[in-house]
C-alpha cells in the first residue's frame, strides 16, 4: 500500500508544487492539493504545509493561515497524532497554531538567506529521521528572512530535554556553533518536534534537494524515512 | 460604533534585530542619544456595537488571538467613540 499525503495550499505558498513532485514524481506515493478553504483531508497519511508567504506574511508570519478553514482539521488531525511536517512558511504556522512550542523572528542579518546549509540530525527516534545514522549532516537550502527561532529558556530546556530538537544549523563536520547558525536561532535550532513526535518543524526544504538533477538530495534521507515508517 | 486604538510591542526580553538595525541608522545620521530603538505595530480599526464591554472583549479577543502573538508581545488597546472625521483620508 502507497502512503497518503496531503499538500495543503494557502494563498501565496510557493513550495507546494516542490512538495508534490517529491512525493509524487520521485517517490510515486498518492498526493493531493488540500486548498484551505476546505476541510477535507482526503484521508490522508501525513500533511504537508508548504513553504511560501501564506497570506502575504502580513502582520505575522503565518498568522493569518494559521485561521484557514483547513488548518482546524489540520490540528484536529495532529492532536489525535496525525503526521503532518511544516516546512518553512508551513513551520511558521504550525507555531502559531500553537502545535509547536515557539516563535520564529526576522533573521539577526536582517537579510533574506537563501543558501544551502548544513543540518546535524539530533534526533533520529522520529518518524522523519528513523533512518538516518544519529549526528549525520545533510546539505539542505534554506530561504527565510524570519527563521530564528525564539522561545523561553524553560521551553528551549524542555525542548532539549524531551529530546524533540530534530535538527540544527552546524558545520559541514556536524560542529554546532555561532558561525553556522545561518540566522541566530537560539541553540541553533533548525526543526523541532512536538512531545509526541508526529508533528515536526523545520525551517530548511528538504523537497528543494531530493531530486538529484538539481545537484543535491540529502533530503531524500528525510522523504526515505518517512515513506519507510509512515505506514508501519 | 467605537474607534479601536492597539499598540503591538516587542516583550522586553525577546530581541529586536529590526530596532538595532535601525538605530545603526539613527548614529549614520550624528544621533548620538538614541538608545534601546524597539519596532512595534499601531493598528486602528473600528467596532460596530454600541456597547463598550462588548466592544472590549471583542477587541481583546481580537489582539490575543491574532494580532499580537503572546509569545513575543504585549498588547494594549484604547477604546473611543468613532467620529467620522477622524477616519478620513485629509
Amino acid at each position: 500500500m502507497k502512503p497518503r499525503f496531503g499538500v495543503v495550499v494557502f494563498p501565496g505558498s510557493n513550495c507546494d508544487y516542490d512538495a508534490f513532485y517529491v512525493l509524487k514524481k520521485l517517490y510515486g506515493y498518492d498526493v493531493s492539493f488540500l486548498w484551505h478553504k476546505d476541510s477535507c483531508l482526503r484521508n490522508s497519511d501525513m500533511i504537508i504545509l508548504p513553504g511560501g508567504f501564506s497570506y502575504g506574511d502580513y502582520l505575522r508570519t503565518g498568522a493569518i493561515a494559521r485561521f484557514s478553514p483547513i488548518m482546524n482539521s489540520v490540528i484536529e488531525f495532529a492532536n489525535k497524532g496525525g503526521y503532518v511536517m511544516g516546512i518553512c512558511n508551513g513551520f511558521q504556522i504550525l507555531l502559531e497554531a500553537g502545535l509547536l512550542p515557539g516563535v520564529l523572528i526576522k533573521n539577526n542579518s536582517l537579510q533574506f538567506v537563501c543558501k544551502d546549509v548544513y543540518l546535524s540530525v539530533e534526533n533520529n527516534t522520529t518518524l522523519f529521521t528513523k533512518g538516518i545514522e544519529k549526528n549525520k549532516v545533510l546539505k539542505i537550502p534554506i530561504a527565510h528572512g524570519e527563521g530564528n527561532y525564539f522561545a523561553d529558556e524553560d521551553t528551549l530546556n524542555s525542548l532539549e530535554d524531551n529530546n524533540q530538537v530534530v535538527f540544527k544549523y552546524s558545520s559541514p563536520q556536524g560542529e554546532v556553533n555561532d558561525e553556522f547558525n545561518a540566522n541566530g536561532s537560539l541553540r541553533g535550532i533548525a526543526g523541532i518536534v512536538n512531545k509526541a513526535g508526529n508533528i515536526l518543524g523545520m525551517m530548511p526544504h528538504p523537497e528543494r534537494a531530493s531530486d538529484p538533477v538539481l545537484g543535491k538530495s540529502d533530503g531524500k534521507y528525510i522523504f526515505d524515512s518517512i515513506g519507510k515508517f509512515i505506514l508501519n | 460604533m467605537f474607534t479601536a486604538k492597539v499598540l503591538i510591542k516587542r516583550r522586553p526580553s525577546i530581541l529586536d534585530p529590526q530596532g538595532k538595525a535601525v538605530e545603526k541608522g539613527a548614529a549614520h545620521l550624528g544621533l548620538t542619544n538614541i538608545l534601546n530603538t524597539r519596532i512595534g505595530k499601531f493598528i486602528e480599526f473600528n467596532v460596530d456595537t454600541d456597547n463598550k464591554e462588548a466592544a472590549e472583549k471583542e477587541v481583546n479577543e481580537y489582539c490575543k488571538k491574532l494580532l499580537a502573538n503572546p509569545i513575543m508581545e504585549d498588547f494594549e488597546f484604547t477604546l473611543s467613540e468613532f467620529t467620522p472625521s477622524e477616519n478620513e483620508t485629509k
